[in-house]
């Protein structure tokens, strides 16, 4: 054993978004100590956007740099660069949803989540502006986030696994409105999570005593060299895909998925569903492509089966919601399906295409939240489908770029989703993975019944007594919303750019 | 004299346990004991590894993972004290608003 310690060699410009995120958090967590509560929601929102659009500066600035670095644990290659854009830009419109006060007084969060709810307290503080403790939260689960797609070992990649899981129990549970069922999708969420890490954990283990190193690179490495039984590779590729597609809720790990999406805070479920999804991915991609892909002929068949399995399950489940969160969950599970359509095609193309739908697919439901958490009613947001029928007549906007949004999600040309499902099959087919193409245009087409559905309740249905009223956005929900319909119209019009730009940075670093 | 394998074997027996004791118990935190019971049939597998390859770098992730499940323990208990204050009750059963 070497017993002389060396001092790693640390590219500090490289990793500059990621300090970024983490500086601003830890600050965050400062603020939160010292500066008086009536300022801190201005001082923490302020900060916390300006940190993410700094490390989203910083990465167009790296723009092409291909360097292993941090003692060989953190990779800086096109498509970390290219997916933490993503999750970056994601995490602009998230934190202003995050920040929203006009639309509910006080904002979406609850001022002391440890109150007992119904309790005298917790009656005072009914009205008491929101938990600023959000924001910080948020930047390390962002943090944590790009680590998670850069990291280039296990170990470090476990490290972002926690640090961008723990902080979303905890804000899943802060919610103003519903607070029973925000507190059990916290729960639920917490313990399925833990346990699918404690899983990827044990691969990371078993991977290691394979290897003798959980650097990516070597394990690719020891595939063709190493002398100890080859059982452990399989188990431990098994269980890491299997933490990782957790994740991603892909069935049959999806079951978390609508809970927690159902009860978490909206502006936290529309947070989830666009960037832990890009985390995950990119994380999964890195793995498959770069430590696994001798054993490619092994998984394929496999992660096949469950991205088939994952958009019926999602598609067919979808048919059947009545709210809507819940309906954007199983869309989100579809989702994943579609994206692992793209993963499977082993490949630039494959990689770029699966990148390219995460981008379309995030800022889609990112502009669905931002709408779901306009219609109320007195006990907060309504989220039953019969309670949006007529709504399109009351506010023919807002109605207006939902409808956009949901078309992008059904896959109609003219949008992002289109460009994204054709970007993701044709890789599919070029490889001859035609029965994921099948599978995926079934899936496709049963699911746009559910999202035309909530479309045409809006439009043609008179409203009526029951039907919900829009609260007019305020600044900051405005500006989601203007983002979301513009990006999804925009990908969808000219998605060259970013098809291009997918398309050059989808080359992983070994 | 154990060897090395035996650990492995140990390991894996203890994380076996600790899966399926997530999946057949009901209360919140034997659910949460048996999650930890798997990370650290992780640790003890790593430090195995560590001295099967003759390698340290096992030894100081068994620090990592135990710092990692700490931090998990103050989270989760946080979570699993808020659902009991509530419920009366830390039975996974009874939280049961969210299904279908």
């Amino acid at each position: 054993m070497t017993t002389d310690f060396q001092l790693p060699a640390i590219d500090y410009q490289a990793i500059s978004p990621l300090l970024i995120l983490f500086g601003v958090a830890c600050l965050g967590v400062l603020v939160e100590a010292f500066v008086p509560r009536p300022a801190r929601r201005r001082v923490q929102l302020g900060m916390a956007l300006v940190g993410v659009l700094a490390a989203l500066g910083a990465v167009v600035l790296l723009a092409g740099t291909n360097v292993v670095t941090a003692g060989g644990s953190v990779t800086v290659d096109g498509p970390a660069l290219f997916m933490q854009g993503a999750l970056l830009a994601f995490g602009v419109v998230a934190l202003l949803l995050i920040g929203e006060r006009r639309v509910e007084p006080g904002g979406a969060f609850v001022a002391q989540p440890a109150i007992t709810v119904g309790s005298e307290a917790d009656q005072r503080q009914a009205s008491a502006p929101g938990a600023t403790e959000v924001f910080p939260l948020a930047m390390f689960s962002l943090g944590g986030m790009a680590l998670f797609i850069a990291a280039s070992d296990l170990l470090t990649m476990f490290i972002a696994l926690e640090l961008l899981s723990l902080p979303l129990y905890l804000m899943c549970a802060l919610a103003r409105r519903h607070r029973l069922i925000s507190q059990e999708a916290a729960v639920k969420y917490f313990l399925l999570g833990a346990y699918a890490s404690g899983f990827f954990l044990f691969g990371v283990v078993l991977a290691y005593g394979y290897a003798g190193s959980v650097d990516l690179a070597a394990i690719h490495a020891a595939v063709d060299t190493s002398q100890m039984n080859p059982a452990l590779l399989y188990a431990a590729l098994a269980l890491i895909v299997m933490g990782l597609l957790f994740k991603t809720a892909a069935a049959p790990f999806h079951v978390w998925a609508p809970d927690v999406y159902q009860g978490a805070p909206t502006p936290i479920t529309a947070f989830m569903a666009a960037c832990t999804k890009v985390a995950a991915f990119g994380a999964l991609l890195r793995v498959t492509y770069v430590a696994f892909e001798r054993l490619a002929w092994d998984w394929l068949p496999v992660i096949g089966v469950i991205a088939v399995l994952t958009m019926l399950v999602g598609a067919v489940l979808a048919v059947t919601q009545t709210d809507l969160k819940r309906l954007l969950a199983y869309s989100s599970i579809a989702n994943a399906g579609f994206v692992l359509v793209g993963v499977l095609a082993v490949g630039r193309t494959g990689a770029s295409s699966a990148m390219f739908y995460l981008v379309a697919y995030g800022f889609a439901v990112l502009g669905a939240f931002a709408v779901i958490s306009l219609v109320r009613d007195r006990e907060g947001e309504t989220t039953h489908l019969s309670r949006w029928a007529g709504l399109g007549r009351r506010s023919p906007l807002v109605a207006g770029v939902f409808t956009v949004v949901m078309l992008a999600l059904a896959g109609i040309p003219l949008t992002g989703g289109f460009t994204a499902k054709f970007a993701v099959f044709s890789a599919a087919l070029e490889v001859g993975e035609g029965w994921l193409v099948i599978a995926g245009v079934v899936s496709s087409v049963i699911i746009a019944f559910p999202y035309l559905r909530v479309v045409v309740m809006m439009w043609l249905s008179e409203p009526s007594e029951s039907t919900a009223t829009m609260v007019a956005p305020g600044l900051l929900t405005g500006t989601a919303l203007g983002i979301g319909a513009l990006a999804v119209v925009g990908l969808g019009v000219v998605p060259g750019p970013v098809l291009d730009l997918a398309h050059d940075a989808a080359l992983f670093l070994r | 004299m154990p060897g090395p394998e035996h650990y492995v074997a140990l390991s894996a027996l203890l994380f076996t346990i600790g899966a399926v004791g997530v999946l057949v118990r009901r209360n919140a935190i034997v659910l949460f004991m048996c999650i930890e019971l798997m990370l650290n049939a992780a640790n003890l597998a790593l430090v195995t590894f560590a001295r099967l390859h003759g390698d340290l770098n096992g030894q100081v992730m068994a620090f990592f993972v135990m710092v990692v499940a700490a931090a998990e323990v103050v989270v989760g208990l946080a979570i699993i004290m808020l659902i009991f204050r509530t419920r009366r009750s830390a039975s996974v059963d009874d939280s049961n608003l969210l299904k279908y």
